[in-house]
C-alpha cells in the first residue's frame, strides 16, 4: 500500500511536472499548428476554438484518451503513414514540412488541450 | 526522454543526415518512398484492370458516395455538391464572365493565318464545331496523346504560327469557343485498343493520380477520391468525375479565364510537388486518363469557378 501511495505520489508529480511546462511552449505549439504555412492542422481537424476546421480528420481533443503517452502522440505527427499507410495526413516529420522541436511544441498544446 | 520519444528522435535525426538540402534530391527521395506507398490507393483499382472496368469502378465509387446525383450533375463540379456554393455561383452564371471569351474565340478561330491563309477549321473534323467533347485524343502517327490545346497548337505550327501559352490567354479564348459549341455532348474519349501505346499513356496518366506527390504526400486521389465532399479548411473537395467537362473556366481567383492544365498544376503546386508544365506528356496522360474517367458526362465549359 505504501509503495503504491508513493508510486501514485510520482506519477502526480510527473504530471505536475507536465501541467507546469511554460505557457509559451503551449502558445507557441497553438500557432505553429493553426499557421497555414506551418501545422495547417485545421485544414483536416476541428482544434480548440479554431476557425473554419476541415472535417478530413477527427477532432483533435481527448487526445489524452486516445494515446498512452506524447511520445505516442508525437509518432502519429512524425509520420502518420507508419500506422495507415493510405491516411491522407501527410508525414510532418519524416518529410520535414516541420522540424523536431515545432512537432515538440505541437505535441506539449495538444496534450494541454481537455 | 522515453525511449520510445528517443527512437523517434534518432529516425528524425537519421532522416536529416541522410537526406541532402538541396530540395531537387530531398523531392526525388520522396517520391522513391510515395511509389512504394502508391500502390496501397490501388487496392481498390486494381494496376491493370482494362480501361473500361477501372471506368465502372471509379463512377461506382462516386455513386455510393452521392446517391443523389446524376452522371450529368458532375460537369458542375464541387457546385454539385455543395448548396451554399452553388447559390453564388448560379448568381455569377446569370452574366458569366466568360462570355467575352467566346465572342473573342469565335474572331481569332475564324481569322485565317498571316502566313498561309488556312484556318484553324481546316486542321480539326467537322471544322472544329462540337467536337470538343472527343478530345483528347489518341495520335496513332505521333504515338502521342492530343489534347485539344495541343491540337490548335500543332494547328498554329502546320500554318507557320508560333504556339500559344497553354496556361491562359488567346489559347482559353478559342478553347472557350470550341467547348460552346460542344456543349451538352456526352464525354466521349477512345483507348484504341490496336495500339498498345495509348494503353500505356492511359496508364502513365493513372498512375500519376494515384501516386502520391510532393512533400505533403498527397496522391490527386486522396483528395478527389478518398475525401471528396468532405471539408478541407472551408473548401468541400469535389469529385474527380467530370472534372475535365468544364474547361476552360474563368476563375475569380485568378480573374481571368485558364485551362484545365492551369488547375492541374495549381494543386499540385498547393502540395508543395513539381508541377510538369501545362501540356507536358504527363499532364496530357493525366487528362486522357480524367476524361476517360469522366465519359458520359457532358461538357459544359467554358465555366466559371471560385
Ligand atoms: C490533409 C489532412 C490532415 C492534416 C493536414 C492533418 N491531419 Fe491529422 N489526421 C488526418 C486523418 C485522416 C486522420 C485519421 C487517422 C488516419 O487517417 O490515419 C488523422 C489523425 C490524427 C490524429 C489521431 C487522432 C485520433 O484520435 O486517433 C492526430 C493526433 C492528428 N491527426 C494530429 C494532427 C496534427 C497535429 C496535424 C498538424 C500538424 C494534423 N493532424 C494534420 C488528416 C490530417
Ligand atoms: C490537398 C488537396 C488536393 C489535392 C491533393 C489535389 N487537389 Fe484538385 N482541388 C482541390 C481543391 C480544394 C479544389 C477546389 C475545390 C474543388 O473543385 O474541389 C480542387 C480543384 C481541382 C480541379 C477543378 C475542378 C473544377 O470543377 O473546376 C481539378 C480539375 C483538380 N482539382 C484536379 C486535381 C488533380 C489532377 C490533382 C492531382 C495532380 C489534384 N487535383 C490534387 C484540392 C486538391
Amino acid at each position: 500500500m505504501k509503495s503504491f501511495l508513493l508510486a501514485s505520489f510520482a506519477l502526480l508529480a510527473a504530471c505536475a511536472a507536465i501541467a507546469e511546462l511554460p505557457q509559451e511552449r503551449v502558445n507557441d505549439g497553438k500557432q505553429l499548428a493553426f499557421d497555414r504555412n506551418k501545422g495547417n492542422c485545421l485544414a483536416c481537424h476541428a482544434i480548440d476554438d479554431g476557425e473554419s476546421p476541415g472535417n478530413i480528420g477527427p477532432p483533435l481533443a481527448a487526445l489524452k484518451t486516445r494515446f498512452k503517452d506524447k511520445a505516442q502522440l508525437r509518432d502519429q505527427i512524425f509520420d502518420a503513414t507508419r500506422f495507415n499507410p493510405e491516411t491522407s495526413m501527410p508525414p510532418f516529420g519524416r518529410n520535414r514540412i516541420l522540424t523536431a522541436d515545432e512537432i515538440d511544441r505541437i505535441v506539449d498544446y495538444l496534450w494541454s488541450q481537455p | 526522454m522515453s525511449s520510445n520519444e528517443g527512437r523517434v528522435r534518432c529516425a528524425y535525426l537519421y532522416e536529416v543526415l541522410t537526406l541532402t538540402k538541396d530540395l531537387k534530391k530531398v523531392r526525388t527521395a520522396y517520391s522513391t518512398k510515395s511509389v512504394l506507398l502508391a500502390g496501397l490507393l490501388f487496392v481498390a483499382f486494381p494496376l491493370h484492370a482494362a480501361p473500361s472496368q477501372d471506368r465502372q469502378q471509379f463512377q461506382e465509387h462516386y455513386r455510393r458516395l452521392f446517391p443523389q446525383l446524376r452522371l450529368s450533375d458532375y460537369a458542375n463540379g464541387v457546385y454539385a455538391i455543395d448548396p451554399v456554393a452553388r447559390e453564388s455561383w448560379q448568381a455569377i452564371e446569370e452574366f458569366p464572365p466568360y462570355e467575352e471569351a467566346i465572342e473573342q474565340g469565335e474572331k481569332l478561330f475564324n481569322m485565317p493565318f498571316p502566313q498561309t491563309g488556312g484556318r484553324y477549321a481546316d486542321c480539326f473534323p467537322e471544322k472544329g464545331i462540337g467536337i470538343a467533347h472527343r478530345y483528347p485524343q489518341w495520335d496513332k502517327d505521333k504515338g502521342e496523346v492530343v489534347t485539344l490545346a495541343q491540337a490548335l497548337n500543332d494547328c498554329r505550327e502546320r500554318s507557320r504560327e508560333k504556339p500559344l501559352d497553354a496556361e491562359k490567354g488567346e489559347i482559353t479564348f478559342l478553347l472557350a469557343y470550341m467547348a460552346y459549341t460542344s456543349r451538352d455532348q456526352a464525354i466521349e474519349i477512345t483507348i484504341p485498343e490496336d495500339d498498345p501505346r495509348a494503353l500505356a499513356a492511359y496508364r502513365q496518366g493513372k498512375n500519376f493520380y494515384y501516386e502520391r506527390h510532393g512533400q505533403l504526400n498527397f496522391a490527386c486521389a486522396t483528395c478527389h477520391v478518398q475525401n471528396a465532399g468532405k471539408r478541407i479548411r472551408s473548401e468541400i473537395l469535389s469529385a474527380s468525375l467530370g472534372h475535365t467537362a468544364n474547361w476552360p473556366t474563368y476563375r475569380l481567383k485568378w480573374g481571368e479565364m485558364g485551362t484545365l492544365h492551369r488547375r492541374f498544376r495549381e494543386c499540385l503546386t498547393q502540395i508543395r510537388a513539381d508541377a510538369p508544365p501545362a501540356q507536358s506528356v504527363v499532364l496530357r496522360n493525366l487528362e486522357y486518363f480524367l476524361s476517360y474517367m469522366s465519359n458520359g458526362v457532358p461538357i459544359t465549359g467554358p465555366s466559371t469557378r471560385k
